[in-house]
């Protein structure tokens, strides 16, 4: 009980039994007197904060850097280079002609020792796969089973053709599949590309049904991308699992398959690329990329320059505040620092 | 309030001014009108009765000056006459031909607001009176149009269909519980008349109608408005305790008119033709106006005739009644209205935020929209080709634009689209967080054991919800006096009796119950309650038996003591069966104390009907006869009874204000002893007593047989009864011989100077506006601390306009002088003099709403106390409209009776006292609470703790919202400025509601910066909220510049690090959605001054629920984002990423905090410190001064 409640309480209960008391209960919730850490952020404790951080995020940035640096990466450019001269002024027309040949085939020269599995990538610039009129374009009922097939409703303008049938897969997504294909030779040898298991498990089992064929894709007046083979079901078409995962960025990569053997330095890659795909009309880039992985993912620099920057202005800062709290020092909790103590005829 | 119970003394209760003291030079009072018996003053010349009022040169009341006053209002309905048009006639037994010009409602009452048919709609609209949420209404509508569909469906209208379902469930659960409070009531038995067999039938109280007949027994609750036709007791007295009604505990006398009591005995004894004629339905719980036929007779009916439900029928066999007013039309349910609302500082300040923030919005909104304008102009070309855009729709055949509408358009439903998403920016869910966060406040306010009076054995109360932060901003608070400084418990202290000054009371011997006022019937031993001090000397004079002329005038002065009042004796039984008490109950305490006083002196008032009264004097058993009662009146301000003694004369005895008495005193003859005893009533008010003046006249047989029959008449006059009344009251009561005059001390509350001074401590000015008289007013002043003898006091005492205007140019003057710079250096310690204002009601006429209203502001606010004394109630909420009008500081009143309504509802806080005076204080305040002391720690603990706590809870919530807006922000600029959004929907409405709520309630609701006691200790830590520490425009911008910061370090560390790489929307969007709320939670857990455990588990609970709210989110297939957050939270970049958010965000805010904590304490920082610091030192000391606050008398 509260000692102070019991002190006062008493006589009037006494005197009037049968009124009963309306006195509060006494418990330390109650009474806003639940047991409380206070902290404060004293000296020591800023301080230490700001080295503890310093020391931590120091080591951190390093290692990020070193595994970054670990990666290799060969990066093409290829949309401009791939296009003969004379039709460099007017792309469009070369890679929307039926007629033209899209094949190129160039060199890169491998840096530095790559370790399999080398990662081929896809990278497209300038494309807003994050666009909202885009992004909504898809029917993830109809991607998963047969039975949905006509839940086309977000689809349009790609969710039936002019005779009315349903698009399967329907929707801007799907219906602008990436098309571009590579071949690697080295030294005349063909490399082998593996194109299996470069979509997720998780959406090839769940999202994308096994009993879901394509069905009148890329029939209608404008061809965005690639065709799909109508006798495989979706759950097997991992480029389109792939290319359905939209981007978050309009600058993003979409894996296109792996080399699983080594390649050494300075080896000579023959690349045979196939350009079918428009990213001449709204001025995108397409980049082909080679590049090894690391716990940290691809060649990545920001996260380590970052954590080298955040941890070294901690211990920075840390030395700061030493400096400052040497050059200032206050008493914490001295009552004379109070307003109405400082200037007494402040106040009362 | 038109009491109609006899108080006396000071006249606080009145409307009107009080009149100037009669010793004034002014000019001579017009003469009274010749009253003669059978022709009464017309109506016009009424007011010239209270002769000196006519010299008064301010308007007479009722008046209405400061919007309206319940008082005069009240006071002119119970004056009304009775006029056809607005009363209703009630047939006695007879309901079914009762007034049929009235829809008569039953006596079912319907507290509930709804019914299970028009909860919906009725609901709905009330809720929506709150604008914001018609804007999220109109964004939810927005949202439906097909080309603005950002959010599915069920999302857009989720969020403020939750909070429009939680206030919904909460107002419905709190309707059920009126419902079923309602069903209890209705379905409760009364006993009704059966006419044609004369019996008395249980029905249910729903059923009762008003004409009926009923029957109540001894406590059982009065169903419904009833005229009183006859009761258990023979003289026709009923008790009533109105404590459900009006609060006060003690017993009411009503009475049964004797031509109907005469018939109780008949077999059928209310016959059907006898009529009662009486006003509408109106609020007025102390006034009735009514007149009765019984058998062609008409008898007049009063106040003291009704008994009003839910008052409970005590000391009282049974009484019989008849219903006049039933159901939603009895007085109680007409008074059953709620506290005003009022609209807390902080939240209006709020408001001037959520409008900048609405700036905000459209700001970004047009930034989106003139960028998608650009945009599209820049790719006008492109669209057509371009695979994500795909301009144009084939697949009926023929090429037509699909979903584009021209640039223009595009661009207007980009900018709808933009105030879609990003409408969490004005946070809806902070409404609902205040209202919850207020509710928890409300609960620890109530249950603070510090906050309870063991005296009324009364809690907190809050009666209004939405102002509980402006308790911690007050800078003025206006204080009654009467029941608020003091206990209203009064003390008789000393007496003057024919001149002769008697105080030098002893305290009465302890467990000696042989002393004098113990009566002994049938060997039971009776002693009244309650003994007061007395003067051994006045003892020894009463025993001599009244042989000298002193002691006779003592003997007189007791008996009308004991007999000029209203007050019942009870006879209570205590443990001891050989044991009686007897228990005073009556409605003056004024009175309670003057009978206890007689019985001390041994004139013990023992029993009291309608016709007698039965006192001991001096241990024998006398009986007197009441012949005739004058009530207590604001305008007369005095009450007389005539008595018809044991010895066969009639005599009349009156006691009354010194102001009014002296008026009417005979003077010429005991010239010493009227000069004699003014000079005591001058000591007597100089130490702080109430002072009573009683009078006494012999009446001849003829001049009583005068007064009967202008009494009669009166009496039972239909038209001005009231005034009819106090004319022959006034016309009695003239030519009194004077017995002396009483002393009653009004005690000071327990711990008031101890509270006024940390109020002052507190930079809290304290005024003191109070109905008594001037020296009264200063004594009490100096009692409580308020004023010291060091204080300049400066007198405002005018009688005209422009006196008036000169003392207060005169006192402008001298607070300019003394406040002047130069002199401080010259006048060294006396310009440090603090200033005291005192200021009269008579004064105050001719200030306030006149242009002298500034002056009096520029000195009153210069002046460090105030202290008006006799004023009005509607003066009291002149002066705080005064201040409130011309100032932003915040305001509180504070006052337990119905003359400080008017002020509490004025004030921006009211605070209503449970205390003697009844309820309607109360009922009008914003908070309730049993003693002034507890203003302490209301404000100065949970007052500050509210609004410490509300401030940072409105700019966290900004805060929270707006960082999740920037982050959707940073995200538009680059998806071509579509207004995708990588966190998925359901994120988004979550985010308000579940993943950020509950932290900010539990802080807004539990985190204190300082302790109890530290609060307590340095009242001065209060004017942090003054000052508006904690809630101000610099604030509020410095968070939004951080807010940027922190949304930027959420967006562009992600942004940066998954350039070039696979990354698809969803998972970011999972990186970004946990990374704003873990972050900021993390904001919040560095604000949390204390961390108990229920802190730890709502802030760290809330990451761990968004962690499985993503979860859950991202195991739906048929969201894109299925299974992404395990994939990404499989990767080491993800959780690198969330950690250096985290750092990278909270380094400048961390920075800051630190630099200014260390470097700019503020007292609060410091006080933080001590209490970490010097614990075992404060713990101890302020335990001791927490103590002495509470304990000392």
């Amino acid at each position: 009980m509260n000692p102070r409640g019991d002190s006062t309480s008493g006589s009037d209960g006494a005197a009037e039994p049968r009124r009963k008391s309306k006195k509060p209960r006494y418990s330390r919730f109650t009474q806003q007197e639940l047991p409380a850490c206070k902290p404060l952020l004293t000296p020591a404790i800023v301080v230490t904060t700001f080295a503890f951080i310093g020391i931590i995020f120091i080591p951190i940035g390093l290692l990020s850097l070193s595994a970054s640096g670990q990666v290799v990466e060969i990066v093409y450019q290829y949309d401009t280079d791939c296009i003969p001269e004379q039709m460099q002024n007017d792309k469009v027309a070369f890679i929307q002609s039926s007629m033209t040949n899209k094949t190129c085939t160039r060199t890169l020269t491998v840096p530095k020792n790559m370790e399999g599995p080398v990662h081929i990538y896809y990278e497209l610039d300038n494309f807003y796969q994050n666009h909202r009129r885009y992004v909504k374009s898809r029917s993830d009922k109809q991607l998963r089973s047969k039975a949905s097939e006509t839940e086309t409703t977000n689809c349009a303008p790609e969710a039936t053709t002019s005779d009315g049938s349903v698009i399967v897969p329907c929707g801007l997504i799907a219906w602008s599949l990436f098309n571009d294909t590579y071949s690697f030779a080295v030294n005349s040898k063909i490399i082998e590309v593996n194109k299996k298991n470069i979509a997720w498990q998780s959406d090839k089992e769940h999202k994308f049904g096994s009993d879901v064929y394509p069905k009148n894709f890329q029939m209608g007046g404008l061809i965005g991308g690639a065709k799909l083979n109508a006798s495989i079901p979706l759950s097997e078409q991992e480029d389109l699992i792939v290319w359905m995962r939209t981007a978050a960025l309009p600058r993003f990569r979409k894996l296109y398959g792996r080399i699983e053997t080594d390649l050494a330095t300075n080896e000579q890659i023959t690349v045979t690329i196939q350009n079918n795909y428009n990213t001449y009309s709204f001025e995108g880039k397409k980049n082909l990329v080679l590049s090894t992985t690391s716990w940290i993912g691809g060649k990545n620099d920001f996260l380590g320059t970052a954590y080298l920057t955040v941890g070294s202005l901690c211990l920075f800062l840390s030395m700061g505040f030493i400096i400052l709290y040497l050059l200032k020092p206050r008493t914490l909790g001295d009552p004379s620092y109070l307003s109405w103590n400082r200037n007494p005829d402040g106040h009362y | 309030m038109a009491r109609q119970g006899p108080t006396t003394l000071e006249d606080e209760e009145s409307c009107p001014p009080p009149p100037p003291p009669p010793s004034s030079h002014l000019p001579k009072p017009i003469s009274e009108p010749p009253l003669r018996l059978d022709s009464f003053p017309p109506p016009a010349s009424s007011r010239s009765q209270s002769s000196l009022e006519n010299t008064v040169p301010f308007p007479l009341p009722p008046r209405i000056r400061h919007g309206s006053c319940a008082e005069s209002e009240r006071f002119a309905t119970s004056q009304r006459e009775l006029t056809d048009a607005d009363s209703r006639v009630v047939l006695v037994g007879d309901p079914d031909r009762t007034d049929p010009r009235l829809e008569l409602s039953g006596n079912a009452i319907r507290t509930a607001k709804y019914s299970p048919l028009t909860f919906l709609p009725r609901n709905l609209f009330e809720q929506f009176h709150r604008l914001a949420y018609v804007y999220f209404l109109v964004i939810a509508v927005l949202n439906q149009l097909p080309q603005l569909a950002v959010f599915g469906r069920g999302a857009s209208v989720l969020p403020l269909a939750f909070v429009l379902l939680v206030t919904a469930v909460k107002d419905a659960y709190e309707d059920w519980r009126r419902h079923r409070a309602d069903r209890i009531e209705n379905n409760r038995t009364a006993s009704v008349l059966d006419l044609p067999t004369g019996r008395f039938r249980p029905k249910r109280w729903k059923d009762v109608r008003v004409g009926e007949v009923l029957k109540v027994l001894a406590d059982d609750t009065i169903p419904c408005d009833m005229v009183l036709l006859a009761t258990g007791d023979p003289t026709g007295v009923a008790y009533v305790q109105t404590i459900n009604l009006d609060g006060e505990s003690n017993l009411k006398t009503r009475y049964a008119k004797q031509e109907t009591m005469s018939r109780a005995s008949d077999a059928h004894p209310f016959v059907a033709g006898n009529f009662i004629r009486c006003e509408r339905p109106n609020r007025n719980i102390y006034g009735f106006l009514g007149n009765m036929e019984v058998d062609g007779k008409r008898v007049s009916l009063g106040p003291s005739n009704i008994i009003l439900r839910g008052c409970e029928l005590k000391n009282t066999a049974w009484a019989i009644g008849v219903v006049v007013y039933a159901g939603c039309d009895t007085k109680v349910m007409l008074n059953s209205s709620g506290a005003p609302s009022k609209r807390s500082r902080l939240e209006t300040h709020m408001n001037r935020e959520t409008l900048l923030l609405s700036a905000l919005l459209i700001v970004l909104c047009s930034v989106v929209s003139v960028c998608n304008g650009l945009w599209l102009g820049d790719h006008r070309d492109d669209l057509e080709l371009s695979q994500f855009f795909r301009k144009k729709d084939y697949s009926d055949g023929d090429e037509k634009n699909y979903n584009y509408y021209g640039i223009g358009m595009q661009v207007f439903f980009t900018f709808l689209m933009s105030v879609i998403v990003f409408q969490i920016m004005i946070p809806i869910s902070l409404y609902i967080s205040m209202e919850l966060v207020r509710l928890g406040q409300a609960y620890f306010m109530s249950g603070d054991t510090n906050l309870y009076d063991e005296s009324s054995n009364s809690r907190f109360q809050c009666r209004a919800l939405n102002i509980n932060e402006d308790l911690g901003q007050i800078k003025y608070v206006f204080s009654d006096k009467t029941g608020t400084l003091t206990e209203n418990k009064m003390e008789f202290q000393c007496a003057s009796i024919g001149g002769i000054d008697y105080s030098g009371g002893i305290a009465p011997p302890q467990g000696n119950d042989k002393v004098h006022p113990v009566l002994d019937v049938d060997d039971q031993c009776w002693k009244p309650k309650m003994l007061v001090k007395t003067d051994p000397e006045l003892v020894d004079l009463l025993r001599s038996k009244g042989d000298t002329e002193q002691g006779k005038r003592a003997h007189e002065f007791f008996l009308a003591l004991a007999c000029c009042n209203t007050i019942v004796p009870l006879v209570v039984e205590t443990s001891d069966p050989k044991q009686m008490l007897i228990d005073y109950q009556g409605e003056s305490p004024d009175e309670q104390a003057l009978v206890y006083a007689a019985a001390s002196y041994g004139f013990v008032l023992i029993e009291r009907t309608s016709g007698h009264i039965v006192i001991d004097v001096l241990g024998h058993r006398q009986r007197f006869d009441v012949l005739g009662l004058h009530e207590f009146d604001s305008d007369r301000k005095r009450m007389s009874v005539i008595i018809g003694c044991p010895d066969k004369t009639v005599k009349l005895f009156v006691k009354g204000a010194d102001s009014s008495m002296l008026g009417v005193i005979q003077k010429g003859i005991d010239v010493d002893i009227i000069c004699a005893t003014e000079t005591n009533l001058q000591a007597y008010s100089t130490l702080g007593l109430r002072t009573l003046v009683i009078g006494i006249r012999d009446l001849s047989i003829n001049e009583f047989e005068e007064w009967q029959s202008a009494y009669e008449n009166a009496s039972t006059a239909l038209i001005g009864r009231g005034r009819f009344l106090r004319a022959v009251a006034s016309h009695v009561e003239r030519d009194l011989q004077i017995l002396g005059a009483s002393g009653i001390e009004d005690k000071l509350q327990k711990g008031v100077p101890e509270a006024i001074e940390s109020m002052r401590q507190a930079g809290i000015k304290v005024w003191v506006l109070t109905g008594d008289k001037q020296e009264t007013a200063i004594s009490i002043g100096f009692s409580c601390k308020l004023l010291t003898s060091e204080m300049t006091q400066i007198v405002i005492n005018s009688k005209s306009r422009e006196s008036c205007k000169k003392s207060l140019q005169d006192a402008v003057a001298m607070s300019n002088k003394l406040a002047a710079p130069g002199n401080v250096l010259t006048g060294a310690g006396s310009a440090m003099n603090p200033l005291a204002l005192i200021i009269d009601g008579t004064s105050l006429v001719y200030v306030l709403e006149t242009e002298l209203e500034e002056e009096l502001f520029k000195v009153a606010t210069v002046c460090d106390v105030v202290l008006c004394c006799r004023v009005a109630p509607l003066q009291k909420a002149g002066i705080v409209a005064l201040i409130k009008n011309r100032t932003d500081d915040m305001t509180l009143a504070i006052g337990d009776g119905a003359n400080d309504v008017s002020m509490i509802q004025m004030a921006d806080v009211g605070i209503g006292l449970s205390g003697q005076e009844g309820r309607q204080a109360v009922m009008a305040s914003d908070f309730a609470m049993g003693q002034f002391r507890f203003l302490v720690p209301l404000l100065l603990v949970h007052g500050h703790w509210n609004y410490q706590r509300m401030a940072y809870m409105i700019l966290y919530n900004f805060y929270r919202n707006s960082v999740f807006v920037f982050v959707l922000f940073w995200y538009v600029l680059y998806t071509a400025y579509t207004l995708t959004t990588a966190i998925t929907e359901w994120s988004s409405v979550l985010y308000s509601v579940v993943y950020t709520a509950l932290p900010t309630i539990i802080v807004g609701v539990l985190d204190k910066d300082l302790s109890r006691k530290t609060l307590i200790k340095y009242p001065q830590l209060y004017m942090a909220g003054q000052r508006d520490e904690r809630y101000n425009l610099k604030l509020f911008i410095l968070t939004v510049m951080d807010t940027v910061w922190q949304s930027a370090a959420i967006f562009f560390i992600p942004y940066v690090a998954y350039r070039h790489s696979t990354i698809d929307g969803s998972s970011l969007g999972d990186l970004w959605t946990l990374a704003v709320v873990i972050l900021v939670n993390i904001h919040l857990a560095m604000d949390v001054y204390r961390w108990n455990w229920l802190t730890h588990a709502s802030i760290w609970g809330c990451i761990v629920a968004t962690f499985i709210c993503v979860i859950i989110i991202d195991s739906m297939w048929m969201l894109p984002g299925y299974w992404v957050i395990f994939h990404i939270m499989g990767t080491g970049l993800f959780w690198l990423c969330l950690l250096g958010i985290m750092v990278a965000g909270m380094v400048p805010r961390f920075t800051a905090k630190a630099l200014t904590e260390y470097f700019m304490p503020g007292d609060i920082q410091i006080a933080r410190e001590l209490e970490k610091f010097q614990n075992v030192n404060a713990a101890t000391t302020s335990e001791i001064s927490m103590s002495t606050l509470s304990q000392q008398p």
